[in-house]
């Protein structure tokens, strides 16, 4: 096992772990707003980590490249689907969640 | 390595589950649609990885890159309609 293995084992893993993380985020996070942040930047960066480990695999041909385009359109199309979300959802006038609403599971996700 | 690839392919279809909790008992539509572009990009992943496996590489990019886009183009689709049209009715989502 080369150098190049066991650079992108270890960027592999740092991305499946960042993954994880972000599932965990949509999950536990209180509401819509902050569930945002889950999706649209610890997924982006667990993607981007685990395309390069699959670049430093791969070695420097045609396919990665492509993956390297890959890795280019998500880092600005996945944050752009976020934001465009968010917004709609801002303009439809959903609630944040304020800390003062800890423990009321009712007013999560209602209409202001 | 490709020992590695199996398991990390397992590991991540099980990760898929979490958000997939969200997708069924969200408490809003917006909340279902952004899980579901999460379970989107955990398939982009899980396909560039069975492509590794399978030595077909260049086959399965092409159909990460066209995942992507209908990935991205889904959800602007969504957010367009949602924060044009729907301002009048009353219950949705909640």
């Amino acid at each position: 096992m080369g150098i190049s293995a066991i650079i992108a084992i270890i960027l592999i893993s740092l991305g499946t772990f960042f993954m994880a993380v972000g599932s965990i985020g949509l999950i536990r996070l209180p509401d819509f707003y902050s569930r945002a942040h889950a999706q649209g930047k610890v997924d982006t960066l667990a993607l981007i980590l685990i395309i390069l480990g699959l670049v430093v695999l791969e070695g420097f041909t045609l396919n990665s490249v492509k993956l390297l385009l890959i890795v280019a359109f998500v880092a600005l199309t996945n944050p752009t689907g976020t934001n465009a979300l968010t917004n709609a959802a801002y303009r439809f006038g959903l609630r944040p969640w304020f800390k003062r609403d800890r423990g009321d599971r009712k007013k999560r996700g209602g209409r202001k | 390595m490709h020992q590695y690839f199996v398991y990390l392919a397992v590991l991540l279809t099980i990760i898929i589950y979490v958000p997939f909790y969200r997708v069924v008992t969200g408490p809003t539509l917006y909340d279902r649609m952004l899980c579901a572009g999460s379970i989107a990009t955990n398939s982009m992943v899980i396909i560039l990885l069975v492509g590794f496996m399978f030595n077909r590489i260049d086959m399965f990019i092409d159909i990460t890159m066209a995942y992507a886009g209908l990935n991205f183009i889904g959800t602007i689709a969504f957010a367009k309609y949602l924060g044009s049209t729907l301002k009048s009715k009353k219950n949705h989502g909640n």
